[in-house]
């Protein structure tokens, strides 16, 4: 193996620069003649805007401009889109309300924005904003998923009567209740899947500079996708044709999926900074995040599996009401719906599944991707679902998963759901989790634990997810109006070093490190003369972006592909140079060499020659530079079992979580070190879901979780060591054999830790987060 | 407003530096904008992250609770500030080589934190210590496990063990 190649656990390149204090988030950036943005935002969730006063704020010291709403319809930039559609169940497409960057007569949630004051420094334009006098008429608010579209609640969009955006039913229904009408057994939970803030620690920001020279803006933001950024502010926003745009995704410090979508803010900021002809920053503040940030989950549904006499799964029912918020972000759509709806089947080979997604607007902040997207949702219902099965049926839950996986000479295996799973051994994966977990030796801690007064429980779940995201074709099928290829462009310099440009962004995931590592293992050039572009639509040609672990499955293809071209010219000129036929030319290790003979050169050299070229092949291009792009034919299908052992004092309600085990297949590993910490991360996250984080609005639409003091995000002594294992197969319709690693542990982890609670409680049910509130009462209830 | 500003004197990292504030600016923003050392970061406004400690008479700070002129006088480290010049402070090393970071927002403030708590407990950490001491500190990337086991490698490193 190649010490810095494929499979080797390098230390990451990027570190340095953020060891030092020396990285350069957006917020960091500073430029000649800077102002400051601050946006007033709605107190109200909702509310008609009877009158905008802000004749102050436009006096107040340092104010340079106050603007509205009607100052961007007057420029023509156009509402926030929704980049995916989905068709409801009366054939029309979801109802899609508009979507200002600035409100426009009505206020749809606590956190709209309503005005821009833009000032010399960020306190002017604080205190300005205070000034700005805005006359409300209150309106009724609509918080609850369960009840926005019951009859009678207050209407938000006139385009949407009941608050629904779309009711979406996929299956067949017919067959699927037949089945039930006949099963041994039917099992069936209800259950919530709880509102988060995905808070990545780098607050959102935006920071545009126009110049008038060239007509040219550059906006500098936190995002996961620079060119998504440009086309969608192009094309849809009018925001400046897109070779007249140019996004840098600088260091970004961390997305999850808040950093994908394009928002008010981003929008208002590249457009002022032409307006006031300067250059213009925002950042928010952490309450902001909290008010305005994408939020995400928000499920409240209801499971039912039909069963015959031996737990074998027969068909599963779904019902899920999903909240979207007040407006639709980005793809708020896609979430609860093909990403959600289409990874029922888990892991089992359960013949017939029928879903129903009622999607709802309610008076809170948008709802979209948030890391997982969907398939935390779709996992969580699954393996709780699976584990009330084990209960009813009086089968241990690793049992009852056994019986119903889908078996290792299935693959590829056709869902009743669309996907058709890659690879997977389930099975190897279960008893490498059980094996780490002790699974055998669990009754006798409980009984230790029980000596003490304490309750221990634990808890299984098989997870399978959809990365590589996506088939354009897939893509355009369900709607979605891109295209989800990557491109990658390699670039060598006449010295022999290597840039290589990629279209996915890394902000945390070490994408400079592991594409350098695809790099020197396929062309032998030394790890520390390669350095890994991204982030700026100047620089790369193009790309998509960073979500859905892709970027390896997707990008890291496209970088493969790129390398195979320079390999193929790369013969053409050793030929010539080395006086030899170009089919006995051989490549390996940096060096071409002709076959049979010492006769070789190395790739610098070949590059050099292609940059200098006094003796070279008739027909073949100068350069040594070539690009890529790489649309997969599948997804891949990442899966795992998750262990999870807690502890449960029953006086206090505290749960500590005593051990975690996962094992995962991920395909191929290209650094295990960097693959390991994104597993850490995602259980974490996932942890955080299950015990600690809700996101609650009060009844008339205030956020009551809207700071850290009030939102508990998982710390340092909320969590254990993980003990993390791989039980790989071979995905063969991925090129480099990889999966996708960055959302398993969100996915994974959260069912895994309520099974293990509920386990340790004796009750059916705990819904999320199990606080020890929540713990304690319902160890009450079950004593009761 | 200029009515309102008054001037400040700290040394940091070592150099001396001043500068003109209102009596409202937090030391945070006076690092950040005024000096340009953007490697302190600001990840609330509650004082609950961490991302902006630092170091102020041997002790770490949450800068985003301390106000600028409350530090006249002080000695202040910043991130900036622990290099030996290419040479990374045994901290940061851990940090690397435990993969301790990953899209390095929190990890400023990490070190900062890692580096009082060192102070405080001498360098042979056990986990349950090093979980309780980072409590003030948020990282969403790393499920703290590599964070945790940094902290305790790089304090052994500062004692001049490996």
């Amino acid at each position: 193996m190649n010490a810095t190649g494929i499979g080797a656990s390098v230390r990451r390149k990027e570190d340095r620069r953020f060891l030092l204090g020396k990285g350069r988030y957006t917020d960091d950036i500073d430029v000649a003649g800077l102002t400051h943005a601050v946006f007033l935002r709605s107190p109200h969730a909702h509310a008609v805007i009877k009158s905008i006063n802000s004749s102050a704020a436009r006096a107040a010291p340092g104010v340079i401009a106050v603007f509205t709403g009607d100052d961007l319809a007057a420029d023509g930039i156009g509402p926030l889109i929704c980049g995916v559609t989905v068709t409801s169940d009366d054939g029309e497409p979801h109802r899609a309300p508009a979507h200002p960057a600035l409100a426009q007569g009505k206020v749809n949630y606590v956190g709209d924005h309503v005005a821009v004051v833009i000032a010399e420094t960020v306190e002017q334009a604080r205190d300005a904003a205070e000034l700005i006098e805005v006359d409300y008429d209150v309106l009724p608010a609509v918080t609850s998923t369960a009840s926005a579209a019951d009859a009678g609640q207050q209407q938000i969009h006139e385009v949407a009567p009941n608050n629904v955006c779309f009711n979406w039913p996929f299956g067949d229904k017919a067959a699927v209740e037949e089945v039930f009408a006949s099963a041994h057994k039917v099992s069936r939970l209800d259950l919530v899947n709880n509102r988060m803030v995905t808070n990545p620690m780098e607050p959102r920001a935006a920071l545009g500079e126009f110049n008038s020279g060239t007509d040219e803006i550059t906006l500098h933001l936190t995002t996961q996708n620079p060119h998504v950024h440009r086309l969608v502010l192009s094309a849809f926003n009018q925001l400046a044709p897109e070779h007249k745009l140019r996004v840098v995704g600088p260091d970004v410090g961390g997305g999850f999926g808040a950093k994908i979508f394009v928002y008010a803010e981003e929008l208002v900021v590249g457009w002022a900074c032409r307006k006031v002809n300067r250059p213009v920053k925002w950042t928010a503040d952490r309450t902001e995040a909290f008010l305005a940030d994408a939020h995400g989950r928000d499920h409240v549904s209801t499971a039912e599996m039909a069963m015959d006499h031996n737990g074998k799964f027969l068909a599963l029912r779904v019902h899920t009401k999903a909240n979207l918020g007040a407006y639709l972000s980005t793809f708020g759509t896609m979430v609860p719906s093909y990403l959600y709806a289409f990874l029922l089947a888990g892991q089992y080979a359960t013949p017939l599944i029928y879903s129903e997604v009622k999607a709802v607007f309610t008076n809170t902040a948008p709802v979209d991707a948030s890391r997982g997207a969907g398939r935390p949702e779709a996992t969580y219902l699954l393996e709780r679902l699976v584990d009330v099965c084990a209960q009813d049926m009086k089968l241990d839950p690793a049992e009852i998963r056994r019986r119903n996986f889908i078996p290792v000479d299935a693959f590829p295996y056709q869902t009743p759901v669309v996907q058709c799973y890659d690879s997977g051994d389930y099975n190897a994966a279960l008893d490498l989790a059980l094996e780490l977990a002790d699974y055998a030796g669990f009754s006798a801690r409980a009984e230790e634990a029980k000596a003490r007064g304490k309750r221990r429980g634990i808890g299984i779940s098989s997870y399978v997810e959809a990365c590589g995201i996506a088939p354009s074709a897939a893509v355009g099928q369900l709607g979605g109006g891109v295209g989800l290829w990557e491109s990658a462009q390699v670039r060598f310099n006449p010295t022999g070093n290597v840039q290589v440009f990629t279209g996915t962004h890394s902000h945390g995931q070490g994408h400079e490190t592991t594409f350098a590592q695809l790099v020197c293992d396929q062309l032998g050039v030394p790890i520390e003369n390669i350095e890994v572009i991204h982030g700026d639509t100047a620089r790369t040609q193009f790309g998509m972006g960073t979500y859905g672990s892709r970027s390896l499955a997707v990008g890291g293809v496209a970088i493969a592909r790129a390398c195979d071209k320079l390999i193929a010219k790369g013969k053409k000129i050793a030929a010539h140079a080395l006086e030899a036929d170009e089919g006995d030319i051989e490549f390996a290790d940096g060096s071409f060499s002709v076959a049979g003979t010492d006769k070789a050169m190395s790739i610098a050299e070949v590059a050099f020659n292609a940059y200098v070229p006094h003796s070279y092949p008739e027909g073949v291009e100068p350069g040594f530079d070539e690009n890529a792009f790489f649309d997969p034919i599948n997804f891949s299908f990442p899966a795992g079992t998750h262990i999870c052992e807690v502890e449960v004092d029953p006086d206090t309600g505290v749960v500590e979580i005593v051990k975690y085990s996962a094992v995962d297949d991920f395909g191929r590993l290209i650094n295990p070190m960097i693959v390991e910490g994104q597993v850490h991360g995602g259980i974490a996250h996932g942890v955080g879901q299950a015990m600690l984080e809700v996101c609650r609005y009060e009844d008339d639409g205030q956020l009551l979780t809207a700071s850290f003091m009030d939102y508990a995000m998982p710390r340092a002594d909320n969590l254990p060591s993980f003990d993390v294992g791989y039980a790989p197969t071979h995905p063969p319709d991925n090129p480099l054999g990889v999966k996708g690693c960055g959302e398993a542990g969100a996915i994974g982890a959260p069912p895994a830790v309520i099974n293990a609670i509920v386990n340790a409680l004796n009750v059916k049910h705990l819904d999320m987060p199990a606080t020890p509130e929540n713990v304690w009462r319902a160890a009450q209830a079950a004593q009761a | 407003m200029a009515a309102d500003k008054q001037s400040v004197n700290m040394t940091v990292n070592g150099k001396p530096v001043s500068g003109e504030v209102e009596s409202r600016t937090l030391l945070v923003h006076f690092l950040r904008e005024n000096l340009r050392l953007t490697g302190t970061h600001v990840g609330c406004d509650t004082s609950q992250c961490g991302a902006c400690v630092v170091l102020v008479n041997g002790k770490s700070v949450k800068s985003c609770t301390m106000l600028a002129v409350q530090a006249d006088g002080a000695e202040l480290v910043t991130i900036e500030g622990l290099a030996n010049g290419s040479e990374l402070h045994p901290m940061q090393q851990a940090f690397m080589d435990n993969h301790g970071l990953q899209c390095g927002f929190c990890t400023p403030g990490m070190i900062m934190s890692a580096l009082d708590i060192v102070n405080r407990n001498g360098n042979d950490l056990d986990e349950a210590t090093v979980r309780k001491e980072l409590e003030g500190n948020i990282c969403r990337c790393t499920g703290y496990h590599n964070i945790v086991k940094a902290v305790q490698a790089g304090a052994k490193a500062m004692g001049g063990g490996s």
